[in-house]
This record gives C-alpha cells, structure tokens and sequence, in this order.
C-alpha cells in the first residue's frame, strides 16, 4: 500500500474545530463529465465530506417506456449506457423474451454475445482511457480511442450507427453480421490488442501512475456487497461474482473465460481488473467466432430478385406480369438484408409473428409481409406479452444491469425498471473519496466509470 | 560617432532579436506543442487555420490564437480584487521575460574595432539574477490565485506557493555543485569555462560533470515550468488552475509565460549543462578536428555558429520537455511535496558534499 493512503488522518484531524472550504465540483467541472454535482468540504487539500448530487442526465427513461410499446423501448435502451449501449439492447430484449417465453436462436445467442464482448472492451477502454486523461496522460486516452475506434467501426458494420444502434429486435437481432465480418472483427482484436499492449507499457508500471492510484479510494468487500456494488468495482476487491459465470445466460456455459479479481479494492486494482477484463472478453470474442455455427442461409439469385424500385418503375409502366414470382430486394438503407438471415437469427419465422417484425423484403413485398409489420407496429396491436413480470440481468460493462419488465397483458410494459450498475457505487463514493485529497477525487471517479445516462435514466 | 555607441546600438539591436526571437519562439511552441502531441498520438494536429487557402502545417494557428486572445471579453468577476487581478499576469509574464536579458546567446562579435557582446545584461550574479526573477514570477501565479475570489484558483494559489518552495530550493541547491566547478556566478564566464576539455577530448560541460546536478535541475525545471507532470497548479481535471477565472489576453498571458519558461529552462539547461553557445571542436580561430586540422574560420562566422548552436539546443530541450509532458501523467501535491522535499532536496545537498569532495581531492 502506498504511503500517501488516507490512514494517516485521524479522526482528531478530521473533527479538528477549523472551519473548511466549502467547494462545489461540478457540474460544469471537466472531471465530473457535465452530470454529476460533488459538494465537499476540505480542510487543505483533504476531504472531510462529500456530498454526492445527481440526477442532471434525469430523461425519465422508465416513465417514458410505459408510454411506448414494447418495441419502442428499444432506442430508450440506446441512451442507458451509451458507451456500450449494445448490452442495453440485449438486455431488455432478453427480459421481454423471458416474459414472453421465448427462446431465441443458437446463432443470435452467440451475435449478442460477440457484440457484447466488443462493446464491453470499448466501454472498458473508455473508462481506462478517461481516467488517465484525467490524471493527465493524454497520449494514453487517445491511444485507448483509437483502439476503440477499431470496435466502434466493427459495431458500425454490424448495427449501422455507432451510438444510438437500436441493434436488437424482441426474438433476435436486425440483421446477421455482414460478410468478411469474423476476419475484420479478428483482425480488429489483434489491433487492440497491440494498442493494449503500447498502454500497458506506458502506464502499468509507471510510478507516477501507481502512486496516484494506489491505495486511493479503498473499499472493503463487505462494504462493497453492503453497497450492492457489481461488475468489475466488486470484483477488484477480491469477490468473483461475475453475471456470466453466476448465472450464464445466451451461451455463455459454452464459452471458457476467466474472471479476474483483485484484492485490494483500490482504484489500482480496477484498472488492472479493466485491464484483464478486456483480454478475457477478447478471448470470448474469438472462442464465440470458432464455435458459432455459419447460420447465414444464402438465397439463390437466379432471377428471382429485383430491386424494389426497379419494381415500382415497372409496375407503373403497367409491366406487372409475372411479379408474383419475383422477390423485391429492398436497399440496405431499408434495413433490407435480413430476410437472407432470417432463419438464423429469428426462432421460427413462421409461427411468431406475433412480435416478430418482418423482414423488410416482406414489408414492402407481399400483403402478408405488410399487414404483419402494420399489426406490430400499430399502436394497441403490437407485440403483448401475457400478464407477468421478469427480472432479467445482464452482465453490463459496470456490473449487473437488471431490467425487470411488468407485463399487464397490453402491448405496452406496465413498468420497466432499470437495476443501473452504476448507482450503487455512487452511494457508495463519500466513503471511498473522504479521507483522500482532492486530486484524488479524479483518480477515484475515473475508476468508477460513471455514465450518467445509466446511472439518472 | 564613438566606438562604445556603435558598440551599445549594436548589442541593443542583437539583443532586442533575441527578445523577439524568444516571444516568436514561444509563440511557436504552442504550434510546436500542438503539433509534437498529435505526431505522438496519432493524429494529425492543428491544421484548419489558413490564410488565401494556404495552411502552412497549421503555422497560422499561432495567428489564429493570438486574434482570439485579443478580442476576447477580458472579464473580471465582481468579487474580484480587481488591481491585483489585472496586475497578476503581467507579474507573471515581465519577470518570466526580464530573465532572458541575462542569458548569453552567444559569445562575443567582434568586427574589427568593435567588440559586441551578445547578451542584454553581462554582470556577475547573472545566475543569482535569473532565480531571483524566476521566484517573483510566481507571484503571479499566487496573486492570480488569491486575487480571483474563486475556490478553485484560490487552490490553485496554494499549491503554486508550495509547490514553487520545493522545488526553487532543489533547484537553486543543484546548481551549486556546477558554480563550485566554475568558480563563478556569471553566466558568460560559465560558458567561457565550458569551452575547455577534459583529457583533451571531452567538452568541459557541465553534464559531464554534474550529471546528477542536471537531472535534479531539469526536474526542478520541468516543475518550476508547471507542466505536466507537475502542473498541480493547473491541474486542469482536477480544479482547473489558478487561472480559471481569467479569460481572453489576460488568461493568454498566463499562457505565453508557461511557455516562456519552457524556453528559459531550456537555455538555463543549455547555458549551464550543455556549454551555451560552444561547439565541441569549434575554437576563436575556427574548428580544430582529431587529426590535428585545423579549418580557419573568421571569428564573425565562428560566433554565427555558435548562436545557431545556442537556437539548436534550446530547440532540443523544447522538444526535450515536450515529449514528457505528452508522456506522464500529474503528480499529486502530496507526493510533489515528497518529491521535492525529501527526494530531491538531500540529493542535491549530496551532490554538493560529492563535488566539493571531489574538488578538494583534485587539488
């Protein structure tokens, strides 16, 4: 442990009759990323008591899904973590299909799980990165983007946004990865991992880095399970409990990884559990690639495709003959890939139509196809779970993130409660940053990766 | 007209390029800054400004920056003190500035009768002057801290105040070893005995002969810049700076002084540890080589050479200290306290206890 740990403050000092400096950090503070409000008051440089205010990223996320449909949840999910909105995504579908009891497909288990990993490696890197940029390495931060930017473009590929992806749909996923993808997402890891590597070294065992996160914003393992602390915070202190391995959920039994755990509870020890996370989710990423099966099912082009406003054009000139056995291909941009994929990413297209969207082939191609999507979509017919209720977490880039779903039997959620990872661990945050110094503060908000939009809903 | 005014008008001139010279320097420096972090972190760095569709790297930044400067609301907060508050960074800025007039850029120019030396203020305590002006820079910063009404330049303040008592002392303590070598305090003698060699080879240097001596004053350095790793007073994730509160010119200030006394430990670093303006080699009469020849030179084009020798060397360190303040993260006050107090501050005794025992052994 470091020298410069917040034991050598007595509790005589801390109750000394002076009076402190009352300084309100945020939220127009560069630290406290423009969300999070923290009233403290120092004697010097030392924190007496923090007062931690939140609720500036407040959107009403919950009351919100109430009011929409259940497929209209999804983009809200977009804005929970958006450093790694993916796991929102999956997680609140997979709490609709446990409610609905549905089970998806092989094949979409292993895409939820491949592009979780990713985004659970940037939202790793993010963190890793912000708080070295805020402890003043610079380079480093940018050398984590960088690699993030490997994984933002893979999930750019699959979802075709970079943020706001709105990927899964109740019962699968929009769209099968596209072709070459395993290659470019293999290829992507190896750049991480470099990039890893060249961080690794500039920073693991650099002093200046060590002393300013060891021994800083400690916290026991009691304390933490007290807090309902999760995710890597719990796991720094030595505690293993890890969502995937505790309760696999999609394939993650199938899959060999390890949980790393620190001893400490230091902000140290949560880099390193960082650290280590990533490679382990990039070993996931590739064992999932060598044990997914090629579901894609590839339709035979022998004329039986045409583009959809090459119909139109047609169909206007009067040339309608023979259009009943033509299959419009709609424009990707239509989000027309997935009916080739269908199959593989859906559980029985045929018999579940009750929430599953149709392809958008069959959307803008046949009657069926359209009435389909119109039911669904259409408010008071859309897709409505019988009476219940779930809870369904996830493994979140922070810790457990939970969403239980009450179902009245209509076709929007009674209630939709978000279990965040990280509130816990800002309730626990006075006790881990009084004692320490100011400058400390950054150090130990750095680690505690919070994302407002989680964390206020 | 007399040979002295010639003389006097000639050094005004030489030095007065040499004022300019570190006000564009420093001016570049912030491009050089911009420039240096991207190549380090793979990007491509300031390249937007451009005048008649020419960019130039990116050099027309410098303009760019300095027109938003100036015509920025220079704002003073009402709780403010406000002489104070407009005197700091200009106490910041002059006495980082008014060192340069003792540095030597280069030895004396000699054409014919006239004898022009190359430095604003030759005397004797040259070294004691530039320290002395360097601790009253800081009231800047502390006024600037203290003056603003804000908790967080107040902060800022105090770190400044503690952070300039570490380190002033390790640093001033370090060069002792070198002026024990030397035997002297002016800066123009210092360079004059680092043209000498050691067993006929090694340039008498005051790296080689102080090695410890130059890291502890090149820590010392870096921290009485306040960069990164020591820009605590800054600190600018963690409580913005002693200058949070100051915006357009007047916070523009605060920045050219920064940069300014990168340059000035550059040419401390330069003039005492690497020989100033001496050229390994280069003698009055013109570069000696191994095999004993000798190419003449007029003593015009030897002084040249050296002055480009001076510029090359500050640019080195520049670099120097860019390249760690783009590597390191920030110290915590505590432990820059610990740093300068009980690391650097003994070993800077020792090594006066080193020299002057080695000194005395030699003689």
């Amino acid at each position: 442990m470091s020298e410069y740990s917040k034991l050598d403050v007595t509790q005589e000092t801390i109750d000394a009759e002076t009076e402190g400096m009352t300084i309100n950090m945020g939220p127009a503070h560069p630290a406290m990323h423009g969300v999070v409000r923290l009233i403290m008051n120092l004697d010097g440089e030392r924190i007496r008591k923090v007062d931690v205010e939140i609720g500036y990223l407040h959107r009403a996320f919950e009351k919100s899904a109430e009011q929409a449909g259940y497929l209209q949840v999804i983009p809200y999910t977009d804005r929970l973590n958006y450093v790694s909105p993916l796991i929102n995504n999956f997680g609140y579908a997979s709490a609709v299909e446990k409610l609905m009891g549905i089970e998806t497909t092989e094949r979409c288990q292993f895409i939820r799980v491949i592009m979780s990993e990713i985004s659970r490696v940037s939202d790793h890197l993010t963190c890793v990165g912000a708080s070295a940029m805020e402890l003043g390495a610079f380079t480093a931060f940018l050398y984590l983007m960088k690699a993030r930017e490997y994984l933002y473009e893979l999930v750019e590929e699959v979802t075709g946004a970079r943020l706001t992806i709105s990927y899964v749909r109740i019962g699968g996923v929009k769209a099968d990865f596209p072709e070459g993808f395993k290659g470019r997402a293999l290829n992507a890891i190896k750049e991480v991992r470099k990039v890893l590597k060249e961080t690794n070294q500039l920073l693991t065992r650099n002093r200046i880095f060590m002393d300013r996160l060891e021994g800083i914003g400690l916290i026991s393992q009691e304390d933490a399970i007290a807090h309902g602390i999760t995710g890597p915070f719990l796991r720094s202190t030595g505690c293993d409990f890890d969502l995937r391995k505790a309760s696999p959920y999609w394939v993650y039994d199938r899959i060999d990884f390890d949980v790393p755990v620190g001893s400490r509870g230091d902000n140290y020890d949560r880099y390193l559990v960082r650290l280590e996370e990533m490679e382990q989710s990039m070993r996931i990423i590739e064992k999932a690639f060598a044990l997914m099966k090629e579901g894609s099912i590839r339709v035979d082009a022998q004329g039986k495709e045409i583009p959809a406003s090459l119909m139109v054009d047609e169909a206007k000139m009067g040339n309608t003959k023979g259009f009943w056995q033509f299959e419009p291909q709609v424009d990707p941009t239509l989000e027309g890939t997935a009916k080739k994929n269908q199959k593989a990413i859906y559980p029985d297209v045929e018999d579940k139509k009750e929430f599953m969207l149709p392809a958008k082939e069959n959307t803008y191609g046949n009657i069926e196809g359209l009435m389909n999507h119109f039911k669904l979509i259409m408010i008071g017919h859309g897709t409505s779970p019988p009476k219940g209720e779930v809870y369904f977490p996830v493994e979140g880039g922070n810790g457990e993130l939970g969403f239980y779903v009450v179902s009245d039997g209509t076709d929007r959620p009674y209630r939709v409660r978000v279990h965040p990872p990280c509130f816990p661990i800002m309730s626990a945050l006075p006790k881990m940053l009084e004692g320490d110094m100011v400058a400390d503060v950054i150090a130990t908000f750095g680690s505690v990766n919070m994302i407002a939009g989680e964390l206020d809903r | 007209m007399s040979v002295v005014f010639i003389q006097s008008t000639l050094q005004l001139v030489a030095v007065f390029a040499f004022f300019m010279g570190v006000l564009s320097l420093a001016g570049l420096l912030t491009w050089v800054e911009r420039k240096q972090s991207a190549v380090m972190q793979d990007r491509i760095g300031a390249n937007r400004a451009e005048i008649f569709g020419f960019r130039f790297f990116g050099l027309f930044h410098i303009i760019a920056d300095a027109i938003k400067m100036l015509t920025k609301e220079s704002f003073i907060p009402a709780k403010a003190d406000k002489f104070l508050y407009q005197l700091a960074p200009i106490i910041s800025v002059f006495f980082a500035l008014i060192t340069f007039a003792a540095i030597p850029f280069g030895n004396d120019l000699k054409f014919g009768e006239y004898v022009v030396p190359l430095q604003g203020l030759d005397f004797n305590v040259g070294l004691l002057f530039i320290f002395a002006m360097l601790s009253i820079a800081v009231y800047g910063v502390i006024l600037a801290g203290f003056s603003s009404q804000s908790n967080f330049s107040f902060l800022g303040g105090l770190r400044a105040t503690s952070q300039l008592l570490a380190y002033e002392m390790a640093m001033g303590i370090s060069i002792i070893g070198l002026v024990m070598c030397y035997g002297s305090l002016n800066l123009n003698e210092l360079v004059h005995s680092q043209g000498d060699y050691l067993w006929g080879w090694l340039p008498k240097w005051g790296f080689f002969l102080q090695p410890l001596g130059f890291i502890i004053f090149l820590i010392a350095g870096i921290a009485e810049s306040k960069r990164v790793p020591f820009d605590i007073p800054e600190g600018e994730s963690e409580i913005v700076g002693y200058f949070v509160e100051y915006s357009g010119m007047r916070f523009g200030l605060f920045f050219l002084t920064d940069f300014l006394e990168t340059i000035l430990i550059s040419c401390l670093a330069a003039v005492l540890f690497f020989g100033g303006w001496q050229v390994p080699g280069l003698f009055e009469d013109g570069f000696h080589f191994w095999n004993g020849v000798v190419w003449n030179l007029p003593s015009f084009v030897v002084t040249i050479i050296g002055v480009f020798a001076f510029i090359f060397k500050i640019a080195f360190f520049c670099w120097f200290l860019m390249t760690i303040r783009w590597t390191l993260p920030r110290f915590r006050y505590d432990q820059l306290m610990h740093l300068g107090w009980k690391i650097l501050f003994p070993l800077s005794i020792a090594n006066i206890l080193i020299t002057g025992t080695v000194i005395l052994l030699l003689s």
